[in-house]
């Protein structure tokens, strides 16, 4: 059943962009490892650490997306699952330390030994295996988000009402996080990571590898979100974003609807932030912030909402943009750039990038009736 | 009390496909439904007429769901009690809505809006693996000839015209195969033709449905030629054929003041 859902999306369009993204993500971690640093198609390591941390961006991106774009669900708080996901990783790096750490305590991480902690707390049990750490990086993320929508649809929450209360959520998270007593190294966060299924996590083989699993991350998201959105469900999804009343009276159970999206989505920005940690090398409660939030969603403003390859555009965009302008002089302008972007592409692209310039095309249609209603006045008037 | 009171209406409902009594809705005070009580017969076609405040709209939402009454019984085919189903429950028994303003999934082809109101399994997950079948589509060919639109099947519904949107939300009431269909104001902002047409189509369609129209303009009423029902105020004013309501000095006092 589920093949069969993934394969009937399969259109030329959407093969291509999967061929694309896999394509990207085999050949820069070749070109890394196979070519000499002096040659001119060489991509150094920092380079490749880079664009792999734009392709998770990008798939966050795509999560955000699928709940604005098509269902009319503008979250504020989607960093709150990337960052989920990212702490899950997070605890499995940390247990792979053992005692290769400041203090050597081959039972608790650093941050608990400097904490007097005796024990390592409940919930970090199990993290030292990899597909323990794996579940939780989906699960986390995903019950989450299935707690928080199923009081909030249930209750009709909608519009800017819903956006100001999932921006509640991520920062109310933030300030948890923060705190020592919760576990998971307060302020610092988790970091000092050294290996990753036993590879060593600095080592240009290891960041090709992650690169590699970025992209076909984002891959595997894009065809999902594309199947979700060719079947009925998706066409359901459009329907109560255009016309919620109208979906209910002809007898959807809308709530059910943006339960299962929103669910499927913060998967996906987990997922996102799971493969983010290791190539940054450390994730701590800044990645609550309702800033980085309202960054994705101004990703997919920019590369246009409603489409699926608009929101990966978007996110590489201006995630270049932002690496460009900040390691410039100009660094401390860079939240005004964005700002001042979000207010030109609202104004001026409101279907962004993507939308404006690439859109698909079956829209065509839409010009029929202008050149029916036309036609017959213009043969009028010239015959006159 | 009540659970006396309960078999009596029970047994008065039995033989309608509506049954409406004593139905009374207040928002803030303001008393938009007082002790109405309304039967629609299996098969029935009726138009529901009053001034504005009457009612009407109130009426509606009391029936599909959207709103709950404070007392009264509202029952469905004798034995369903409408008070406690929410919206998509009440429109999967068979009840379909037209919105007094057109409202149709703008950026969806003319095609997927009917296609998505079908009858069928409307579960998240049913949907999300759903396949179309021969049956589906050739049922979605059928409506879209009754509403005179086969010809713009792959036109965006946003593109269009008013009178057309009018005809498309009808075929996918049409779609939802209900056995009630409560049609507010269809022929506003249409022209006189196209009023004319929606017309027929209601007569068309009342043939195997039963059909509430609500409706102020009255050369469409007199068009259909049924039963009518005038509201004032929240209760029953007057029913009975249109010239008999218009001659109801009740009526006349209520539209012409005094």
């Amino acid at each position: 059943m589920v093949t069969n859902f993934l394969l009937r999306a399969l259109d030329r369009r959407t093969a291509i962009v999967l061929i694309a993204i896999l394509g990207v993500g085999i050949l820069l971690p070749v070109l890394n490892l196979a070519t000499d640093p002096s040659s001119p198609f060489h991509v150094p390591t920092y380079v490749l650490t880079l664009l792999g941390k734009y392709l998770t961006y990008a798939l966050l991106a795509l999560a955000v997306d699928l709940v604005w774009g098509f269902c009319g669900i503008l979250s504020l708080g989607h960093a709150a699952f990337f960052a989920l996901g990212g702490y899950a990783m997070g605890m499995y790096l940390m247990r792979q330390i053992g005692d290769r750490g400041t203090y050597g305590n081959p039972l608790l991480p650093d941050f608990m030994v400097f904490l007097n902690w005796k024990e390592l707390p409940w919930f970090w049990t199990g993290f030292d295996h990899f597909w323990f750490a794996a579940i939780l990086v989906l699960l986390v993320p995903g019950i989450l988000a299935f707690v928080f929508g199923w009081f909030a649809f249930r209750s009709r929450v909608t519009g800017v009402y819903l956006s100001i209360i999932t921006q509640a959520m991520t920062y109310a998270l933030l300030l948890a996080f923060f705190r020592n007593d919760m576990g998971f190294g307060g302020n610092n966060g988790l970091t000092d990571f050294k290996e990753i299924l036993g590879f060593d996590i600095q080592a240009d083989t290891t960041r090709g590898a992650l690169f590699f699993a970025s992209a076909l991350a984002l891959a595997a998201g894009f065809w999902i979100c594309r199947a979700v959105i060719a079947s009925k469900f998706g066409k359901v999804l459009v329907a109560v974003r255009d016309a919620e009343s109208r979906t209910r009276f002809i007898g959807y159970r809308v709530e059910g609807y943006k339960l299962l999206v929103w669910t499927l989505s913060a998967m996906m920005a987990g997922v996102a932030g799971a493969l983010y940690v290791p190539q940054i090398g450390i994730i701590n409660p800044g990645e609550f912030a309702p800033a980085n939030s309202i960054e994705a969603v101004i990703w997919v403003a920019v590369g246009g909402r409603g489409t699926l390859i608009g929101p990966i555009v978007g996110a590489l965009l201006v995630s270049f943009g932002k690496t460009w302008f900040t390691s410039g002089m100009l660094a401390e302008y860079w939240l005004f750039v964005l700002g001042g972007l979000f207010v030109l592409v609202t104004l001026f692209l409101p279907k962004g990038v993507v939308g404006t310039f690439l859109a698909r095309d079956r829209k065509k249609p839409a010009e029929k009736p202008i050149e029916d209603v036309v036609a017959p006045g213009a043969v009028g008037q010239a015959a006159e | 009390m009540t659970s006396t009171i309960e078999p009596v209406a029970h047994a008065k409902a039995k033989d309608s496909l509506l049954y409406l009594d004593g139905v009374s809705v207040s928002f803030d005070g303001f008393k938009a439904l007082r002790g109405l009580s309304l039967v629609i017969e299996p098969g029935e076609m009726r138009a529901i007429i009053g001034p504005n405040g009457a009612g009407k709209t109130t009426m509606m939402d009391v029936i599909t769901g959207k709103t709950k009454p404070d007392s009264g019984d509202v029952y469905f085919a004798g034995d369903t009690d409408l008070t406690r189903l929410d919206e998509a429950a009440i429109a999967s028994l068979g009840i379909g809505r037209k919105f007094q303003k057109p409202t149709v999934f703008e950026s969806h082809t003319v095609w997927d809006n009917i296609d998505l109101a079908l009858a069928g399994d409307r579960k998240p997950f049913a949907t999300l693996f759903h396949r179309t079948s021969q049956a589906e589509i050739a049922r979605v060919e059928e409506i879209l000839d009754t509403i005179r639109l086969t010809d713009k099947r792959d036109w965006l519904a946003a593109n269009l015209s008013h009178g057309q949107k009018q005809w498309l939300e009808i075929g996918m009431l049409l779609a939802q195969e209900p056995k009630l269909l409560l049609v507010d104001e269809p022929a506003a902002g249409m022209t006189d033709a196209e009023t004319a047409e929606t017309a027929i189509l209601l007569q068309e369609i009342a043939r195997t449905k039963s059909v509430v129209v609500v409706e102020h303009d009255m050369t469409f009423v007199r068009d259909l030629g049924v039963k009518v029902t005038v509201l004032h105020e929240g209760s029953v004013l007057s029913e009975g054929s249109l010239d008999a309501a218009s001659a109801d000095p009740k009526v006349i006092e209520v539209y012409l003041g005094r």
